[in-house]
């Protein structure tokens, strides 16, 4: 694909196939027609240049497209092309700008349905509105291909039989419906972050930049896409899992934190807080100069309001460690149900090396390198665990 | 329009000696209405235990008559409500309401065919 058809691609896929589901009522039809258009597009915008629209054209291109290719299955006594067809030709002319953001939104309150699984809501979200190959997706998964496949089939399946609704939630529904959106956004991101795919991130930020362009009013959806920026903006100077306060901040995308850290100052004016925006706010206060860790456990005591699990209450010791020493953060992490966790017993170690309790820190670390499965994370560790002096 | 089953699965045998049948039965009488108040009610019907079911299939080109349920196991259909609605958030919202009046048991919510 030539850089110009696959920027328009990554912009304006999910749009066009949002647009196109709203006047053919069915994803398949939308999805084929939309990869039509950009098959097209490759042959004639590399000879006419790229167009001032290139959303209106790949949109009108790919309606065109389907409604012939319908018109010659409807011919053949194919009764749901007979029915698509009908449909589209009640509607009016497409129109490409007001009502084209609802499409989008419509179809990630589709994709993200409750009623489907955790799985099949990511698969969906990636490949209609992110337009990522079934085989991409895959890949960054981890999962044969064929598997993919036929998940996003059955997705697709049950979307279509089953009428789950392309429609914008009513507002009584719209918190809950809207953080099984987030989830979905946050768990491409963290499988950027945690997997082998790092664009699965830059993927998450751009569908995190198109929700809060959808709902600009919903704190939450600019919370996530903070904390996304605030994250990922420290992805080179992590790289090999390099701990916060050894990163060189000189490596941090400087843009990225500023544009995160706005979004935080803008949130915390509005004081409608969320379990996003806490986590944003916490990574905001660590992008600046100098960490301010008795902000931090304040950031973590209001995170557990919303969300007390024990990992937060474990990401909260560190931040104790920081102001009141190893020995008030230890106590606190002790009493945490997380042995099955590797960050719990790289926490301890660290813990117990401050504490200079050099035989029990051995022991976390070898507990932590038995449940690390990366690489770099284990290569970290046995440095540490070489580093400890033996006594 | 779309049709959708709303599928009670029960454990076999007798209810719990605790259960409030009669509480029960009135609440999914009372659903029953509303759901017919609401234009939506096509067919509801609650099946004896699984124990009084007899199967039947043809294997190997012979027709095998058997006592009891298909599948195996100790949880069958319990009964269902047919009802006819817009799309699945309409058929959930009853699916939901189904659930809490019988408290506990898992309601299986199914588009039909056309």
């Amino acid at each position: 694909m030539s850089a110009d058809v696959e920027h328009a691609f990554r912009a304006e896929h999910g749009r066009a196939v949002a647009v196109l589901v709203r006047v053919f009522g069915d994803i398949d039809v939308a999805e084929e027609a939309v990869q039509e258009a950009f098959a097209v597009a490759l042959e004639r915008w590399s000879v006419d240049g790229v167009p001032p629209s290139p959303a209106g054209w790949i949109i009108t291109t790919a309606r065109r497209k389907a409604i012939d290719r319908l018109r010659r299955e409807a011919s053949r006594e194919d009764r749901h092309a007979q029915a698509v067809l009908l449909a589209a030709q009640q509607d009016g002319p497409v129109e490409e700008v007001g009502p084209v953001q609802d499409d989008r939104l419509r179809l990630i309150f589709t994709c993200c349905h409750p009623s489907l699984g955790m799985p099949a809501r990511v698969a969906l979200t990636l490949r209609l509105l992110g337009g990522l190959s079934t085989a991409e997706i895959a890949r960054a998964f981890l999962v044969p291909e064929p598997t993919m496949a036929q998940r996003l089939v059955r997705a697709k399946g049950k979307i279509r039989h089953a009428k789950i609704p392309y429609r914008v939630p009513r507002e009584a529904d719209l918190p809950e419906r809207l953080s099984g959106v987030l989830a979905v956004v946050y768990l491409i991101f963290n499988q950027g972050y945690v997997g082998p795919r790092a664009e699965l991130c830059e993927e998450a930020i751009r569908l995190g930049r198109a929700l809060a362009t959808l709902m600009p009013d919903e704190p939450e959806v600019w919370g996530l896409l903070a904390l996304m920026l605030l994250v990922h903006a420290r992805r080179e100077a992590r790289a090999g899992g390099v701990l916060l306060r050894d990163q060189d901040r000189r490596l941090w995308d400087r843009a990225m934190i500023d544009e995160g850290q706005a979004i935080v100052r803008r949130l915390l004016a509005r004081n409608q807080p969320g379990p996003y925006q806490v986590q944003a706010a916490i990574n905001a206060v660590h992008g600046e100069g100098v960490t301010d860790w008795p902000q931090v456990v304040a950031l973590y005591d209001q995170l557990l309001m919303f969300t007390p699990t024990p990992v937060v209450a474990l990401h909260r010791a560190v931040a104790v460690a920081e102001v009141s020493g190893p020995e008030a953060a230890l106590a606190l992490v002790d009493e945490l149900a997380l042995e099955r966790y590797h960050l719990f017993h790289a926490v301890r170690a660290e813990l117990l090396t401050r504490l200079g309790r050099r035989a029990e820190a051995r022991q976390a670390l070898q507990a932590a390198l038995e449940l690390t499965e990366g690489e770099p994370e284990r290569a970290l560790l046995r440095d540490r665990l070489a580093a400890l002096p033996t006594s | 329009m779309t049709r959708y089953a709303l599928i009670v699965h029960q454990p076999d045998g007798p209810p719990p000696a605790d259960l409030d049948l009669d509480g029960i039965t009135r609440d999914v009488r009372a659903l029953e209405q509303e759901m017919r108040d609401a234009g939506v009610w096509v067919f509801s019907g609650g099946l004896h235990d699984a124990s009084t079911a007899t199967t039947v299939q043809v294997r190997d080109g012979e027709l095998i008559t058997t006592d009891g349920p298909y599948p195996e196991g100790h949880e069958h259909i319990g009964g269902l409500t047919v009802i006819e609605v817009d799309d699945l958030d309409a058929a959930l919202k009853w699916g939901r309401k189904s659930a809490q009046v019988i408290n506990g048991l898992p309601i299986e919510v199914r588009p039909f065919y056309g």
